[in-house]
């Protein structure tokens, strides 16, 4: 299969491809790319996420789409739809599994094939946007999503850290490898932004405060904003629920949407 | 620790000897309470592997173990920072690359050690990353070590691989896994698990991190990460492995993380300090207990 006209067909009707990236572990980058796309959704937009974190794929658990067979067409792989009216497409080894508990034990060069194959070889149709899930770090699964896009545009990349020191130092790597990859930064979000308890209000910044936002400053990148911890939240994420639809008072819900308008601002610029 | 020591005086029995810190050659020397204790005694020859940061330290300074810490989280390697490490540098000898040392007693290996700038990415394939893993245990001059804990990264792909493959002749103890209460992570956890069954590594147990956040005003307990399909607990139930402890959330722990400061020192009444006491007393003295399912 000529994997290069491949992509070309199945990106082809794909307006925007963007890379949600972190350095850190367990910012919540899956949870601002599922956020994201919900958000993108309910903005009237049609979406698409590939999860490529093949070792630890979490977007069909976070949008309840459980394991759906996943057909062929001529053109490829069918995306699973998380929604009957087909506005979210997901492609993820989540829905390759026999046993959700299989572990994925494959060094870089399977990986990248996968990768390969889940950039060109799944037949997306018409997207507003792509986002695209990965793991954290800066190895196989980063080099192999943006080779493989190579003859498509990535828009940019979103990058996801916490308040932290410890978080923003890996970002900064992070950061660095978009430059010398050529992938701009559309932003950085500042994920468990503070934590407001629910029985008294009392806000108390358990992973620090402000480090995202001076990270965004010292590499000159955009900020796009802030999302706090939030219970309701993880619990949304745990059943597959929809939050900013069940949410739309909340804080975490102008927060997000926020960061979704902006975002989207800047694509169609 | 040598067995006998540059700085030991005249007629030191050796720090191997049943005699260490206790003969009359002892009195004053400053390895005295060290050998005392039999912390400075040849280790077994299985390498003692936890994965954790804090219980090392624990071990390290409350049971005056010799340990050591690599860090094998090539692309995300935060170790340096947190134990208050930024900027040092790895030095070579004739023995080898020497490790950075907190403390006497306690040594650390990270790539973040061989990074001139805080800016540089470390952008390698797999093959390359295991390169680094083979040298970090080949050719650091580590010493004597009680117990050599290695830091991961998420996942069960090259860096765990090579671990396992090149500790395989030094004998891994078992792993220590870390999650937090909610679905979303103990689905990648039982994977992990998965991993260590394949490759053979016993658990020791599970540690339950970021579990609960108790209010500073109000005093009340919010499950920030909840555990809506049973927490840790359940997980351990099902797979029949010890759960360690739990570890509640305190804002403290991530202040002292960044400014690479003990948190164990600087709060000890901490309820999460607390915690990771009682998983450290647990374990170290019972060694050898470990689920091999």
């Amino acid at each position: 299969m000529d994997s290069s006209g491949e992509c070309d067909r199945n990106l082809h009707q794909v307006k925007h491809v963007v890379l949600v990236l972190s350095g850190k572990g367990g910012v919540g980058k899956s949870t601002i790319t599922t956020e994201l796309a919900l958000a993108l959704i309910h903005a009237g937009k049609k979406v698409g996420i590939l999860d490529v974190d093949l070792c630890g794929p979490s977007i069909p658990r976070m949008l309840r789409v459980g394991k759906p067979e996943v057909h062929q067409c001529d053109a490829g792989w069918v995306p699973v739809y998380a929604d009957p009216q087909q506005q979210l497409a997901i492609m993820s080894i989540g829905f390759l599994l026999e046993d959700s508990d299989e572990a994925v034990i494959w060094r870089g060069p399977k990986k990248t094939a996968l990768i390969g194959q889940f950039v060109s070889d799944v037949a997306w149709g018409e997207l507003d946007v792509l986002l695209v899930d990965t793991p954290p770090g800066t190895s196989d699964e980063h080099l192999a999503v943006l080779e493989n896009l190579r003859k498509h545009r990535v828009d940019g990349a979103v990058l996801v850290t916490t308040p932290q020191a410890v978080s923003t130092g890996d970002v900064r790597r992070e950061i660095t490898f978009c430059k010398k990859t050529a992938v701009k930064i559309l932003g950085i979000v500042e994920n468990m932004s503070g934590f407001v308890c629910p029985h008294c209000s009392e806000c108390s910044n358990i992973f620090s405060k402000g480090g995202g936002e001076e990270l965004a400053k010292l590499t000159g990148s955009v900020f796009l904003g802030s999302v706090p911890l939030d219970p309701l939240l993880a619990a949304s994420l745990e059943e597959g629920q929809d939050f900013l639809q069940a949410f739309p008072d909340s804080s975490t819900y102008t927060a997000i949407s926020q960061i979704a308008n902006t975002l989207l601002s800047s694509l169609d610029a | 620790m040598a067995d006998v020591p540059s700085d030991a005086p005249e007629h030191c029995p050796g720090t191997s000897s049943d005699q260490a810190g206790k003969s009359s050659a002892c009195q004053g020397c400053p390895n005295q309470n060290i050998c005392a204790s039999g912390a400075a005694k040849a280790p077994d020859p299985g390498i003692h592997a936890y994965i954790s940061i804090w219980l090392l330290k624990l071990v390290s300074s409350v049971y005056k173990a010799i340990v050591a810490l690599l860090d094998v989280d090539i692309c995300g390697p935060s170790i340096p920072k947190i134990m208050g490490l930024e900027g040092e540098q790895v030095h070579q000898s004739g023995s080898g690359w020497s490790p950075v040392y907190v403390e006497d007693n306690l040594a650390v290996m990270s790539i973040g050690f061989l990074l001139s700038s805080p800016d540089d990415a470390v952008i390698w394939r797999g093959p390359k990353k295991n390169g680094m893993i083979k040298q970090f245990l080949r050719d650091v001059d580590w010493g004597e070590v009680d117990y050599l804990i290695v830091d991961t990264p998420p996942g069960t792909s090259d860096e765990h691989l090579s671990i396992v493959q090149y500790l395989s002749g030094a004998g891994i103890d078992g792993a220590v896994i870390i999650t937090t209460p909610q679905e979303v992570s103990l689905q990648d956890v039982r994977k992990e698990i998965r991993f260590c069954k394949k490759v053979k590594i016993p658990i020791i147990g599970v540690i339950e991190n970021m579990s609960g956040f108790v209010c500073p005003k109000c005093k009340n307990t919010s499950q920030i990460f909840p555990p809506t399909t049973g927490g840790a607990q359940r997980m351990c139930e099902e797979l029949n492995l010890p759960l360690l402890g739990s570890v509640p959330l305190d804002p403290r722990i991530g202040r002292s993380c960044d400014e690479g400061k003990s948190f164990l020192t600087e709060v000890p009444d901490s309820p999460a300090a607390v915690a990771y006491q009682n998983i450290v007393q647990s374990k170290s003295s019972k060694p050898q207990q470990a689920s091999l399912y």
